[in-house]
């Protein structure tokens, strides 16, 4: 857009379309609007479909039919069907699995953030700090099960700390990354103006890289709820994660289904969330934008 | 125009600049002096290379000198200030900010109160016109509303020294053309001392009290023309094709050596 005499006050009225073009556009976009809604949902409720007639024709007994999980369903959210230890315990479950999460996760971020920011703009911190992470990395979360079981015994704790410690590193990592991705001019720029010291860290350094850090969280906020099965493995009574571990003990296949389906929608539904908060605190960002 | 009267303002005394590349060291700038009285417009001219951003940013507090002294009305200069505002090619506004917001950065650092803040916010996004983009974010904004922005922010922020670093080289030649009247007519009602770099000849003579031609291998100052012409200034007017030949003559005449 150029913006010489005779257009630039007006540059936005030049590409208003007339009424005819905005009707037939708003139409348009109401078929867009369809067609995303009938392939997503169309897809998964296909491979319900799938999955229905490949249990009936192979006549297994090891895997449930469709039917028999929403049954499953039913009766783990309201009860009335099996009255067994887990009818209507629905709530309780996520509840607690909630807990853990977002204990986890928001450990992770209070500590990452910042940890990340600092690291970022400090060489000496970067050189300290550096080499440890890069060999802490890339060992697997699951693999401190046996000492997190130790530090913590068996119980929530155990949970949570996985759940921090699979969501710490993407944290810390795009944060550093974002912080040392910030154009330097910005710097330059808020030195001029007056700007320096701490106010620099929380008015150019945290929004600057405020869009990496969403991603960071985003990522983290995913795997949080991949670990906390793993994490409710531990020894813990209640939560989505050991629906799902006593369902495998007690050869239920239907509660294992269940769980995990509970288990998607949980993270489906909140990072649905994450994306609204962040598009909303990245308007100013095009490129961030979903 | 006579600036004989004029207190000095800027003071630029045996400033050299090396740059280490590698294992080499590279001599930027050949010791310079040069002063500014208050209020004038200075063009910097040369090719890339002449270190003419260097001093621009030497004088901004971005870069320190390897050896002698920059100096604003007998203060030394010793980092970044408020006295001084830079105007990036590339705007450096900050994408998370309003226009607005942009804006009264320098204000909100100060912490003045709230109402003055708005005042001086409002009073600056008239002077540049772009009422009506107040609330939008530089990513909804032109590349010439950018620069009016970054214009902007300098000025609400008091600074009496406007530092330039080729601002209109990313735009279109209308543009261009409109920022250039703009930023005389800002520059005359504020009475700001301007650096502005570039390379264009007639930028140059279109905007300039006084044009320094520099040249490279070390940076040093070549000429310093005074354009005594009158403003508005006539482009096709003889006199100003003449003083542009000029200085498009000393920007040439030591690189031709090179070129052979």
């Amino acid at each position: 857009m150029d913006d010489h005499v005779t257009t630039r006050s007006d540059a936005p009225e030049r590409r208003a379309p007339e009424a005819t073009t905005t009707a037939s556009r708003r139409h348009r976009q109401r078929l867009e609007t369809l067609r995303t809604i009938v392939l997503g949902v169309g897809f998964p409720i296909l491979l319900v479909l799938i999955w229905d007639r490949a249990v009936a024709i192979s006549g297994t007994r090891l895997i449930p039919s469709p039917h028999q999980v929403a049954v499953m369903m039913y009766d783990f959210s309201f009860g009335g069907v099996y009255d067994d230890a887990f009818s209507g315990t629905i709530l309780i479950h996520i509840w607690k699995s909630v807990q853990r999460v977002y204990s986890g996760f928001f450990l992770a971020a209070i500590i990452g953030i910042p940890l990340g920011m600092m690291i970022g703009r400090s060489r000496i911190l970067r050189q300290l700090l550096d080499p440890t992470i890069s060999l802490l990395r890339p060992i697997p979360v699951t693999a401190w099960l046996p000492l997190s079981m130790i530090f913590f015994g068996l119980g929530p704790n155990a949970a949570i700390f996985l759940v921090f410690l699979g969501a710490f590193y993407p944290i810390l990592l795009n944060t550093m990354f974002g912080v040392r991705s910030i154009d330097p001019r910005l710097f330059e720029a808020a030195a001029m103006l007056g700007c320096s010291g701490t106010r620099m860290f929380r008015q150019i350094v945290l929004p600057a890289s405020l869009p990496a850090i969403f991603s960071g969280l985003r990522i983290a906020h995913g795997f949080a709820w991949i670990l906390i099965v793993v994490g409710e493995m531990t020894g813990v009574p209640t939560g989505l994660g050991s629906v799902v571990m006593d369902g495998r003990t007690l050869s239920r296949t239907d509660l294992v289904i269940t769980g995990m389906i509970v288990i998607g929608a949980c993270g489906f539904v909140t990072d649905r969330i994450i994306v609204a908060i962040s598009n909303r605190l990245l308007s100013w960002s095009p490129q961030h934008r979903e | 125009m006579s600036n004989e009267a004029r207190p000095t303002r800027l003071a630029i005394r045996g400033v050299t600049k090396r740059f280490a590349v590698g294992d080499d060291e590279v001599e930027a700038l050949a010791p310079i002096d040069l002063t500014i009285p208050q209020g004038e417009f200075v063009c910097l001219i040369g090719a890339s290379g002449c270190g003419k951003s260097t001093l621009l940013r030497i004088i901004a507090g971005f870069e320190e000198p390897t050896t002698g002294e920059t100096s604003i009305g007998g203060k030394t200069i010793t980092g970044p200030g408020r006295d001084r505002g830079m105007v990036f090619q590339d705007y450096a506004l900050f994408p998370w900010m309003t226009v607005r917001e942009n804006i009264s950065f320098g204000p909100r650092q100060r912490q003045l109160p709230k109402a003055e803040i708005e005042g001086v916010a409002d009073e600056f996004i008239r002077m540049v016109g772009l009422e009506r983009f107040a609330e939008r974010y530089p990513s909804q904004l032109s590349g010439g509303m950018k620069q009016r922005v970054a214009i902007a922010r300098v000025l609400a922020n008091n600074a009496s020294i406007l530092l330039m670093d080729e601002p209109f080289g990313a735009l279109d030649a209308l543009t261009r053309e409109q920022l250039q009247n703009e930023l005389l007519q800002i520059w005359s009602r504020t009475g700001v001392t301007a650096i502005f770099v570039t390379h264009s000849v007639e930028e140059a003579v279109l905007l300039a009290d006084r044009v320094l031609v520099m040249s490279a291998g070390p940076g040093r100052i070549e000429s310093d023309l005074r354009v005594e012409l009158a403003r508005p200034r006539d482009v096709s007017s003889p006199e100003f094709n003449e003083l542009r030949r000029d200085v498009a003559r000393r920007l040439t005449s030591h690189l031709a050596p090179t070129r052979v």
